[in-house]
Protein backbone atom coordinates (compact mmCIF):
# COMPACT_ATOMS: atom_id res chain seq x y z
CA UNK A 1 0.00 0.00 0.00
CA UNK A 2 1.24 3.66 -0.50
CA UNK A 3 2.55 6.00 1.94
CA UNK A 4 -0.26 8.07 1.04
CA UNK A 5 -3.35 5.76 1.07
CA UNK A 6 -1.95 4.41 4.71
CA UNK A 7 -1.33 8.40 5.97
CA UNK A 8 -4.87 9.33 4.91
CA UNK A 9 -6.75 6.36 7.17
CA UNK A 10 -5.28 7.90 10.20
CA UNK A 11 -7.76 10.61 10.51
CA UNK A 12 -5.63 12.75 12.83
CA UNK A 13 -2.73 13.06 10.34
CA UNK A 14 -5.59 13.96 8.00
CA UNK A 15 -6.71 17.09 10.22
CA UNK A 16 -3.13 18.23 10.76
CA UNK A 17 -2.27 18.37 7.02
CA UNK A 18 -5.83 19.72 6.10
CA UNK A 19 -4.81 22.17 8.45
CA UNK A 20 -1.24 22.50 7.38
CA UNK A 21 -2.18 22.73 3.84
CA UNK A 22 -4.76 25.77 4.61
CA UNK A 23 -1.38 27.01 5.99
CA UNK A 24 0.25 26.85 3.28
CA UNK A 25 -2.22 28.32 0.94
CA UNK A 26 -2.62 31.28 3.30
CA UNK A 27 0.84 32.18 3.35
CA UNK A 28 1.46 31.48 -0.72
CA UNK A 29 -1.28 33.67 -1.43
CA UNK A 30 -1.03 36.39 0.89
CA UNK A 31 0.93 38.85 -1.54
CA UNK A 32 -2.11 38.22 -4.00
CA UNK A 33 -5.27 38.15 -1.93
CA UNK A 34 -3.64 41.19 0.18
CA UNK A 35 -0.94 43.29 -2.16
CA UNK A 36 -0.97 46.12 0.27
CA UNK A 37 1.33 46.02 3.09
CA UNK A 38 -0.36 44.59 5.91
CA UNK A 39 1.03 47.22 8.63
CA UNK A 40 -0.46 50.16 6.54
CA UNK A 41 -3.60 51.46 7.46
CA UNK A 42 -6.52 50.08 6.05
CA UNK A 43 -9.86 51.94 8.05
CA UNK A 44 -10.94 53.11 11.58
CA UNK A 45 -8.94 51.70 14.10
CA UNK A 46 -10.84 49.40 16.43
CA UNK A 47 -13.27 47.98 14.15
CA UNK A 48 -14.91 44.56 14.96
CA UNK A 49 -15.08 41.62 13.23
CA UNK A 50 -18.26 41.14 10.73
CA UNK A 51 -19.14 44.58 10.96
CA UNK A 52 -17.74 45.53 7.49
CA UNK A 53 -17.46 42.80 4.99
CA UNK A 54 -13.99 44.68 2.89
CA UNK A 55 -12.48 43.95 6.39
CA UNK A 56 -14.04 40.83 7.97
CA UNK A 57 -12.47 40.26 10.99
CA UNK A 58 -11.65 44.23 12.06
CA UNK A 59 -8.99 46.32 12.33
CA UNK A 60 -6.35 46.63 15.19
CA UNK A 61 -5.60 49.71 17.32
CA UNK A 62 -3.97 51.69 14.34
CA UNK A 63 -6.91 50.77 11.45
CA UNK A 64 -4.75 47.68 10.19
CA UNK A 65 -6.44 45.08 8.52
CA UNK A 66 -6.60 41.66 10.94
CA UNK A 67 -7.49 39.40 8.27
CA UNK A 68 -4.47 40.50 6.41
CA UNK A 69 -2.33 40.40 8.79
CA UNK A 70 -3.20 36.96 9.94
CA UNK A 71 -2.00 35.69 6.13
CA UNK A 72 1.09 37.48 6.17
CA UNK A 73 1.67 36.26 9.50
CA UNK A 74 0.86 32.91 8.05
CA UNK A 75 4.12 33.22 5.80
CA UNK A 76 6.44 34.27 9.06
CA UNK A 77 5.38 31.15 11.33
CA UNK A 78 5.68 28.79 8.37
CA UNK A 79 9.19 30.23 7.15
CA UNK A 80 10.83 30.07 10.68
CA UNK A 81 9.37 27.44 12.04
CA UNK A 82 10.70 25.70 9.26
CA UNK A 83 13.69 26.73 8.32
CA UNK A 84 14.99 27.00 12.12
CA UNK A 85 13.94 23.46 12.27
CA UNK A 86 15.77 22.41 9.49
CA UNK A 87 18.81 24.23 10.52
CA UNK A 88 18.41 23.06 14.14
CA UNK A 89 18.42 19.27 13.02
CA UNK A 90 20.99 20.04 10.14
CA UNK A 91 23.53 21.25 12.67
CA UNK A 92 22.14 18.45 14.97
CA UNK A 93 22.71 15.62 13.04
CA UNK A 94 26.29 16.30 12.05
CA UNK A 95 27.61 17.10 14.93
CA UNK A 96 26.20 13.93 16.73
CA UNK A 97 27.38 12.17 13.60
CA UNK A 98 30.44 13.41 14.40
CA UNK A 99 30.55 12.87 18.24
CA UNK A 100 29.36 8.87 17.95
CA UNK A 101 31.46 8.17 14.92
CA UNK A 102 34.64 9.18 15.91
CA UNK A 103 34.50 8.55 19.64
CA UNK A 104 37.08 9.26 22.06
CA UNK A 105 37.75 12.93 23.06
CA UNK A 106 36.33 14.35 19.95
CA UNK A 107 32.83 12.70 21.41
CA UNK A 108 33.56 14.07 25.05
CA UNK A 109 34.16 17.48 23.40
CA UNK A 110 30.70 17.59 21.42
CA UNK A 111 28.53 16.37 24.43
CA UNK A 112 30.01 18.61 26.74
CA UNK A 113 29.08 21.70 23.99
CA UNK A 114 26.09 19.74 23.62
CA UNK A 115 25.18 19.66 27.45
CA UNK A 116 26.10 23.47 27.68
CA UNK A 117 23.67 24.40 25.27
CA UNK A 118 21.08 21.91 27.10
CA UNK A 119 20.99 23.32 30.51
CA UNK A 120 20.41 26.86 29.35
CA UNK A 121 16.48 27.21 28.34
CA UNK A 122 16.34 27.41 24.27
CA UNK A 123 13.76 30.46 25.02
CA UNK A 124 16.36 32.05 27.42
CA UNK A 125 19.04 31.51 24.84
CA UNK A 126 16.83 32.84 21.76
CA UNK A 127 15.43 36.14 23.76
CA UNK A 128 19.76 36.86 24.16
CA UNK A 129 20.91 36.11 21.08
CA UNK A 130 18.42 38.05 19.24
CA UNK A 131 18.57 40.90 21.98
CA UNK A 132 22.16 40.77 21.53
CA UNK A 133 22.53 40.90 17.48
CA UNK A 134 19.31 42.64 16.93
CA UNK A 135 15.97 41.11 15.21
CA UNK A 136 15.72 39.96 11.98
CA UNK A 137 14.32 37.29 10.15
CA UNK A 138 17.43 35.23 9.61
CA UNK A 139 18.42 36.04 13.35
CA UNK A 140 15.48 34.65 14.70
CA UNK A 141 15.81 31.60 12.87
CA UNK A 142 19.36 31.24 14.07
CA UNK A 143 18.63 32.08 17.95
CA UNK A 144 15.67 29.76 18.09
CA UNK A 145 18.11 26.60 16.03
CA UNK A 146 20.93 27.31 18.79
CA UNK A 147 18.48 26.06 21.39
CA UNK A 148 17.01 23.38 19.54
CA UNK A 149 19.67 21.48 17.66
CA UNK A 150 20.64 19.62 20.84
CA UNK A 151 17.74 17.05 20.70
CA UNK A 152 18.79 15.94 17.57
CA UNK A 153 22.15 15.57 17.82
CA UNK A 154 21.69 13.35 21.02
CA UNK A 155 19.37 11.07 19.08
CA UNK A 156 22.10 10.53 16.20
CA UNK A 157 24.73 10.28 18.15
CA UNK A 158 22.69 7.31 19.93
CA UNK A 159 22.14 5.89 16.86
CA UNK A 160 25.14 6.56 15.19
CA UNK A 161 26.95 4.28 17.98
CA UNK A 162 25.12 0.99 17.31
CA UNK A 163 25.39 1.56 13.08
CA UNK A 164 29.21 2.02 13.79
CA UNK A 165 29.57 -1.59 14.75
CA UNK A 166 27.42 -3.13 11.90
CA UNK A 167 29.41 -5.16 9.67
CA UNK A 168 28.58 -2.57 6.09
CA UNK A 169 30.63 -0.35 8.32
CA UNK A 170 33.60 -2.40 8.70
CA UNK A 171 33.50 -3.52 4.95
CA UNK A 172 33.64 0.31 4.17
CA UNK A 173 36.95 0.13 5.96
CA UNK A 174 38.14 -2.95 4.25
CA UNK A 175 37.52 -1.11 0.64
CA UNK A 176 39.73 1.53 2.18
CA UNK A 177 36.66 4.55 2.59
CA UNK A 178 37.59 7.68 4.08
CA UNK A 179 36.41 8.14 7.72
CA UNK A 180 34.47 11.20 7.08
CA UNK A 181 32.59 9.90 3.86
CA UNK A 182 31.59 6.54 5.82
CA UNK A 183 30.57 9.01 8.39
CA UNK A 184 28.07 10.86 6.12
CA UNK A 185 27.51 8.07 3.33
CA UNK A 186 27.00 5.28 4.85
CA UNK A 187 26.29 5.83 8.62
CA UNK A 188 24.20 9.77 8.44
CA UNK A 189 21.44 8.95 6.22
CA UNK A 190 21.04 5.45 8.19
CA UNK A 191 20.63 7.48 11.41
CA UNK A 192 17.94 9.68 10.04
CA UNK A 193 15.08 8.52 10.33
CA UNK A 194 14.63 8.90 14.53
CA UNK A 195 15.69 12.67 13.80
CA UNK A 196 13.17 13.24 11.45
CA UNK A 197 10.72 11.85 13.88
CA UNK A 198 11.50 14.31 16.11
CA UNK A 199 10.83 17.30 13.62
CA UNK A 200 7.37 17.62 13.72
CA UNK A 201 7.55 18.63 17.90
CA UNK A 202 10.78 21.19 16.44
CA UNK A 203 8.79 23.39 13.97
CA UNK A 204 6.03 23.19 16.67
CA UNK A 205 8.41 24.46 19.13
CA UNK A 206 9.93 26.64 16.48
CA UNK A 207 6.38 28.55 15.60
CA UNK A 208 5.65 29.17 19.41
CA UNK A 209 9.23 30.13 20.56
CA UNK A 210 9.00 32.71 17.54
CA UNK A 211 5.32 34.03 18.35
CA UNK A 212 6.85 34.44 21.73
CA UNK A 213 10.00 36.09 20.86
CA UNK A 214 7.59 38.69 18.87
CA UNK A 215 5.65 39.24 21.61
CA UNK A 216 7.70 40.40 23.45
CA UNK A 217 8.57 42.68 20.67
CA UNK A 218 11.91 41.01 19.49
CA UNK A 219 10.80 39.87 16.06
CA UNK A 220 11.26 41.31 12.78
CA UNK A 221 9.77 44.63 13.37
CA UNK A 222 9.05 44.77 9.43
CA UNK A 223 6.73 41.59 9.29
CA UNK A 224 3.69 41.04 10.85
CA UNK A 225 3.75 37.90 12.92
CA UNK A 226 1.01 36.26 14.80
CA UNK A 227 2.93 36.98 18.41
CA UNK A 228 3.67 40.57 17.49
CA UNK A 229 0.04 40.90 16.68
CA UNK A 230 -0.90 38.93 20.35
CA UNK A 231 1.30 41.79 21.90
CA UNK A 232 -0.55 44.58 19.81
CA UNK A 233 -4.17 43.59 20.95
CA UNK A 234 -2.82 42.88 24.65
CA UNK A 235 -3.03 46.64 25.35
CA UNK A 236 -6.67 46.81 24.44
CA UNK A 237 -7.78 43.28 25.90
CA UNK A 238 -10.62 44.44 27.69
CA UNK A 239 -12.54 46.26 24.59
CA UNK A 240 -10.83 44.33 21.69
CA UNK A 241 -10.02 40.78 22.83
CA UNK A 242 -10.50 39.41 19.31
CA UNK A 243 -7.23 41.39 18.69
CA UNK A 244 -5.49 38.72 20.80
CA UNK A 245 -7.40 35.89 20.49
CA UNK A 246 -7.96 35.43 16.52
CA UNK A 247 -4.23 35.42 15.72
CA UNK A 248 -3.55 32.67 18.98
CA UNK A 249 -6.21 30.77 17.68
CA UNK A 250 -4.52 30.64 14.20
CA UNK A 251 -0.96 29.87 16.66
CA UNK A 252 -3.02 27.05 18.34
CA UNK A 253 -4.05 25.37 14.85
CA UNK A 254 -0.98 25.57 13.17
CA UNK A 255 0.99 24.22 16.01
CA UNK A 256 -1.39 21.31 16.50
CA UNK A 257 -1.23 20.96 12.66
CA UNK A 258 2.08 20.46 11.98
CA UNK A 259 2.40 17.83 15.56
CA UNK A 260 -0.32 16.14 13.88
CA UNK A 261 0.88 15.97 10.54
CA UNK A 262 4.15 14.96 11.81
CA UNK A 263 2.77 12.05 14.24
CA UNK A 264 0.56 10.72 11.45
CA UNK A 265 3.77 10.45 9.08
CA UNK A 266 6.21 8.89 11.76
CA UNK A 267 3.36 6.42 12.36
CA UNK A 268 3.16 5.63 8.72
CA UNK A 269 6.86 4.80 7.69
CA UNK A 270 6.37 2.41 11.10
CA UNK A 271 4.02 0.46 10.12
CA UNK A 272 5.69 0.45 6.92
CA UNK A 273 9.01 -0.98 8.59
CA UNK A 274 7.27 -3.37 10.85
CA UNK A 275 5.59 -5.25 7.87
CA UNK A 276 8.85 -5.16 5.80
CA UNK B 1 58.96 -21.33 -2.32
CA UNK B 2 59.45 -17.80 -2.24
CA UNK B 3 58.08 -15.56 0.63
CA UNK B 4 55.06 -15.53 2.48
CA UNK B 5 52.54 -13.20 1.43
CA UNK B 6 51.32 -12.84 4.99
CA UNK B 7 53.18 -13.16 8.02
CA UNK B 8 51.35 -12.78 11.36
CA UNK B 9 53.37 -13.01 14.63
CA UNK B 10 52.94 -13.20 18.42
CA UNK B 11 49.50 -11.31 18.08
CA UNK B 12 48.51 -10.71 21.59
CA UNK B 13 44.47 -9.33 22.24
CA UNK B 14 42.65 -8.57 25.01
CA UNK B 15 39.11 -7.13 25.73
CA UNK B 16 37.96 -5.62 28.76
CA UNK B 17 34.27 -5.65 28.91
CA UNK B 18 32.54 -4.49 32.01
CA UNK B 19 35.70 -5.05 34.43
CA UNK B 20 36.27 -8.44 33.10
CA UNK B 21 39.17 -8.94 30.74
CA UNK B 22 39.01 -11.51 27.99
CA UNK B 23 42.27 -12.89 26.11
CA UNK B 24 40.72 -12.92 22.50
CA UNK B 25 44.65 -13.71 21.12
CA UNK B 26 47.30 -15.19 23.08
CA UNK B 27 50.55 -15.32 21.41
CA UNK B 28 49.38 -16.36 17.59
CA UNK B 29 51.37 -16.76 14.85
CA UNK B 30 50.95 -17.96 11.21
CA UNK B 31 51.63 -17.72 7.95
CA UNK B 32 50.03 -17.35 4.17
CA UNK B 33 51.95 -18.22 1.09
CA UNK B 34 50.60 -16.76 -2.58
CA UNK B 35 47.34 -18.52 -3.71
CA UNK B 36 47.29 -20.54 -0.54
CA UNK B 37 44.26 -21.41 1.29
CA UNK B 38 44.52 -21.62 5.07
CA UNK B 39 41.62 -23.08 7.40
CA UNK B 40 41.31 -21.30 10.72
CA UNK B 41 39.45 -23.33 12.53
CA UNK B 42 38.01 -23.58 16.37
CA UNK B 43 34.71 -23.30 18.16
CA UNK B 44 32.62 -20.17 19.20
CA UNK B 45 34.60 -18.16 20.89
CA UNK B 46 38.28 -18.88 20.14
CA UNK B 47 38.91 -16.02 18.67
CA UNK B 48 39.28 -17.05 15.03
CA UNK B 49 36.92 -13.60 14.06
CA UNK B 50 39.32 -11.18 16.13
CA UNK B 51 42.18 -12.79 13.73
CA UNK B 52 40.33 -12.02 11.12
CA UNK B 53 39.78 -9.00 11.65
CA UNK B 54 43.26 -8.10 13.43
CA UNK B 55 44.71 -9.27 9.79
CA UNK B 56 42.48 -6.21 8.89
CA UNK B 57 43.12 -3.36 10.86
CA UNK B 58 39.93 -3.29 12.13
CA UNK B 59 41.12 -4.23 15.07
CA UNK B 60 44.37 -3.08 16.84
CA UNK B 61 46.30 -6.00 18.33
CA UNK B 62 48.31 -5.29 21.85
CA UNK B 63 51.05 -7.13 20.62
CA UNK B 64 52.61 -8.67 17.66
CA UNK B 65 53.58 -7.74 13.78
CA UNK B 66 51.73 -8.50 10.82
CA UNK B 67 53.65 -8.26 7.65
CA UNK B 68 52.09 -8.51 4.24
CA UNK B 69 53.56 -8.79 1.14
CA UNK B 70 57.04 -7.78 2.83
CA UNK B 71 56.03 -4.57 4.94
CA UNK B 72 54.83 -3.98 7.71
CA UNK B 73 51.35 -3.17 7.90
CA UNK B 74 50.58 -2.55 11.53
CA UNK B 75 52.85 0.65 10.89
CA UNK B 76 50.69 2.08 7.97
CA UNK B 77 48.29 4.98 8.78
CA UNK B 78 45.79 7.13 7.35
CA UNK B 79 45.96 7.23 3.43
CA UNK B 80 48.76 4.47 3.28
CA UNK B 81 46.81 2.26 5.16
CA UNK B 82 43.29 3.37 3.40
CA UNK B 83 45.65 2.82 -0.50
CA UNK B 84 47.45 -0.44 1.11
CA UNK B 85 43.57 -2.06 1.61
CA UNK B 86 43.06 -2.73 -1.91
CA UNK B 87 45.49 -5.96 -1.82
CA UNK B 88 43.62 -7.10 1.37
CA UNK B 89 39.51 -7.58 1.17
CA UNK B 90 37.15 -9.33 3.53
CA UNK B 91 34.00 -11.49 2.80
CA UNK B 92 31.54 -10.88 5.42
CA UNK B 93 29.68 -14.04 7.37
CA UNK B 94 25.99 -12.13 6.51
CA UNK B 95 25.92 -10.87 3.07
CA UNK B 96 22.68 -9.01 4.17
CA UNK B 97 24.45 -7.02 7.09
CA UNK B 98 27.88 -6.14 5.27
CA UNK B 99 26.39 -3.81 2.67
CA UNK B 100 24.54 -0.38 3.41
CA UNK B 101 20.72 -1.07 3.45
CA UNK B 102 20.42 1.74 1.06
CA UNK B 103 22.90 0.51 -1.59
CA UNK B 104 21.76 -0.86 -4.99
CA UNK B 105 24.63 -3.50 -6.19
CA UNK B 106 26.11 -1.00 -8.84
CA UNK B 107 27.07 1.35 -6.27
CA UNK B 108 28.68 -1.52 -4.21
CA UNK B 109 30.81 -2.54 -6.71
CA UNK B 110 31.53 1.27 -8.03
CA UNK B 111 33.13 2.44 -4.30
CA UNK B 112 36.29 0.34 -4.26
CA UNK B 113 36.89 1.50 -8.27
CA UNK B 114 36.13 4.81 -7.13
CA UNK B 115 38.15 5.10 -4.17
CA UNK B 116 41.64 3.38 -5.40
CA UNK B 117 40.91 5.49 -8.35
CA UNK B 118 40.91 2.13 -10.77
CA UNK B 119 38.61 3.42 -13.59
CA UNK B 120 37.25 6.76 -14.90
CA UNK B 121 34.07 7.10 -14.32
CA UNK B 122 33.03 6.38 -18.22
CA UNK B 123 34.72 2.67 -17.83
CA UNK B 124 33.30 1.55 -14.09
CA UNK B 125 30.41 0.65 -15.83
CA UNK B 126 31.80 -1.79 -17.98
CA UNK B 127 33.96 -3.23 -15.30
CA UNK B 128 31.10 -3.61 -13.04
CA UNK B 129 29.64 -5.92 -15.39
CA UNK B 130 32.73 -7.93 -15.74
CA UNK B 131 33.17 -8.44 -11.88
CA UNK B 132 29.90 -9.39 -11.94
CA UNK B 133 30.24 -11.69 -14.86
CA UNK B 134 33.33 -13.13 -13.19
CA UNK B 135 31.02 -14.19 -10.36
CA UNK B 136 28.39 -15.59 -12.54
CA UNK B 137 26.28 -13.30 -11.96
CA UNK B 138 23.56 -11.16 -14.79
CA UNK B 139 24.48 -7.82 -15.54
CA UNK B 140 20.61 -7.04 -15.04
CA UNK B 141 21.13 -7.09 -11.90
CA UNK B 142 22.96 -3.71 -10.95
CA UNK B 143 20.57 -1.78 -10.59
CA UNK B 144 18.70 -3.77 -7.84
CA UNK B 145 18.90 -2.75 -4.18
CA UNK B 146 20.83 -5.45 -2.36
CA UNK B 147 17.79 -6.19 -0.34
CA UNK B 148 16.07 -7.32 -3.36
CA UNK B 149 18.52 -9.99 -4.47
CA UNK B 150 18.80 -13.46 -3.07
CA UNK B 151 21.05 -14.36 0.06
CA UNK B 152 23.59 -16.21 -2.71
CA UNK B 153 23.88 -13.49 -5.13
CA UNK B 154 24.77 -11.16 -2.56
CA UNK B 155 27.29 -13.12 -1.28
CA UNK B 156 28.43 -13.27 -5.04
CA UNK B 157 28.12 -9.27 -4.92
CA UNK B 158 30.43 -9.65 -2.03
CA UNK B 159 32.90 -11.15 -3.60
CA UNK B 160 32.40 -9.35 -6.87
CA UNK B 161 33.16 -5.96 -4.47
CA UNK B 162 36.32 -7.67 -2.80
CA UNK B 163 37.85 -8.65 -6.26
CA UNK B 164 37.06 -5.10 -7.58
CA UNK B 165 40.51 -4.25 -6.03
CA UNK B 166 42.46 -6.83 -7.20
CA UNK B 167 43.08 -8.14 -3.81
CA UNK B 168 46.36 -10.76 -2.98
CA UNK B 169 44.49 -11.87 0.12
CA UNK B 170 40.88 -12.63 0.89
CA UNK B 171 40.24 -12.99 4.14
CA UNK B 172 36.67 -15.12 4.64
CA UNK B 173 34.99 -15.17 7.86
CA UNK B 174 32.44 -17.80 7.88
CA UNK B 175 31.59 -16.77 4.15
CA UNK B 176 29.70 -19.61 3.14
CA UNK B 177 28.38 -20.59 6.63
CA UNK B 178 25.14 -18.96 6.12
CA UNK B 179 23.84 -20.29 2.82
CA UNK B 180 22.18 -23.35 1.72
CA UNK B 181 23.63 -26.57 1.35
CA UNK B 182 23.32 -26.01 -2.76
CA UNK B 183 24.36 -22.33 -3.04
CA UNK B 184 27.34 -22.92 -0.67
CA UNK B 185 28.98 -25.41 -3.29
CA UNK B 186 28.29 -23.14 -5.81
CA UNK B 187 30.37 -20.57 -4.16
CA UNK B 188 32.99 -22.78 -3.05
CA UNK B 189 33.65 -23.52 -6.87
CA UNK B 190 33.27 -19.92 -7.46
CA UNK B 191 36.05 -19.37 -4.55
CA UNK B 192 38.17 -22.12 -6.33
CA UNK B 193 38.00 -21.17 -9.60
CA UNK B 194 38.95 -17.61 -8.69
CA UNK B 195 42.02 -18.55 -6.66
CA UNK B 196 43.41 -20.34 -9.75
CA UNK B 197 42.80 -17.85 -11.90
CA UNK B 198 44.10 -15.26 -10.41
CA UNK B 199 46.37 -16.65 -7.29
CA UNK B 200 44.47 -14.94 -4.78
CA UNK B 201 45.60 -16.20 -0.78
CA UNK B 202 42.14 -17.30 1.56
CA UNK B 203 41.94 -17.00 4.75
CA UNK B 204 39.41 -19.30 5.23
CA UNK B 205 37.14 -19.10 8.63
CA UNK B 206 34.81 -21.60 9.14
CA UNK B 207 33.94 -24.35 11.76
CA UNK B 208 32.48 -26.80 9.44
CA UNK B 209 35.50 -29.15 8.73
CA UNK B 210 33.84 -31.10 5.78
CA UNK B 211 34.26 -27.75 3.90
CA UNK B 212 37.52 -27.11 5.27
CA UNK B 213 38.86 -30.24 3.88
CA UNK B 214 37.23 -29.72 0.47
CA UNK B 215 38.71 -26.41 -0.09
CA UNK B 216 41.79 -25.32 2.44
CA UNK B 217 45.40 -26.33 1.79
CA UNK B 218 46.45 -25.87 5.54
CA UNK B 219 44.24 -26.05 8.66
CA UNK B 220 45.07 -23.94 12.26
CA UNK B 221 42.98 -24.67 14.87
CA UNK B 222 42.23 -22.54 17.25
CA UNK B 223 41.18 -22.55 21.16
CA UNK B 224 40.94 -19.94 23.37
CA UNK B 225 42.76 -17.34 21.45
CA UNK B 226 45.48 -19.78 20.70
CA UNK B 227 47.11 -21.60 17.29
CA UNK B 228 46.93 -25.29 18.83
CA UNK B 229 47.82 -27.54 15.94
CA UNK B 230 48.61 -26.31 11.99
CA UNK B 231 49.10 -29.01 9.59
CA UNK B 232 48.07 -30.00 5.33
CA UNK B 233 44.38 -29.98 5.37
CA UNK B 234 43.89 -33.46 4.50
CA UNK B 235 46.63 -35.01 6.98
CA UNK B 236 44.85 -32.92 10.24
CA UNK B 237 41.44 -33.73 9.49
CA UNK B 238 42.04 -37.42 9.12
CA UNK B 239 44.42 -37.76 12.41
CA UNK B 240 43.70 -34.74 14.82
CA UNK B 241 46.37 -34.79 17.42
CA UNK B 242 45.23 -32.11 19.55
CA UNK B 243 42.19 -32.24 22.07
CA UNK B 244 40.08 -29.60 20.50
CA UNK B 245 40.91 -30.63 16.89
CA UNK B 246 39.57 -34.39 17.57
CA UNK B 247 36.87 -33.06 19.20
CA UNK B 248 35.82 -30.84 16.48
CA UNK B 249 36.49 -33.78 13.97
CA UNK B 250 34.27 -35.96 16.46
CA UNK B 251 31.62 -33.65 15.85
CA UNK B 252 31.37 -33.90 12.28
CA UNK B 253 29.92 -37.57 11.91
CA UNK B 254 30.74 -38.42 8.04
CA UNK B 255 34.29 -37.71 8.49
CA UNK B 256 34.25 -40.40 10.99
CA UNK B 257 32.75 -43.26 8.81
CA UNK B 258 36.05 -45.12 7.38
CA UNK B 259 35.17 -45.93 3.87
Amino acid sequence: MSFFRRFSRSPEAVIGASILGVLVVMALFAPLLFPRDPLSIAGPALLRPFQDWSLPLGTDRLGRDVLAGLFHGARTSLAVGLASAATAIIIGTIVGTLAGFAGGLTDEALMRITDAFQTVPGFLLALAFVSVIGPSLFVVVLAIALGTWTGPARIARAEVLSIRERDYVASARVIGMHPLEIAFREVLPNALPPVLALSSVIVAAAILTEAALSFLGLGDPNRVTWGGMIAEGRTVLRSAPFLSIIPGIALVLTVLGVYLAGEGAVETTAVRRGRS
Amino acid sequence: MTAPLLVASGLHKRFSRGGKTVVALDNVSFEIGQGETLALVGPSGSGKSTVARTILRLIEPDAGNIHFEGEDFLAQHGARLRAGRAKLQMVFQDPLAAFNPRATVARVLDDPLRIHDLADRAHRPKIIASLLDRVGLSPNLRDRAIHEISGGQRQRVAIARALATKPALMVLDEAVSALDVSVRGQILELLLDLQEAENIAYLFISHDLGVVRSIAHRVAIMDAGRIVETGPAAEVVANPKSAIGKALVAATPKLLRKA
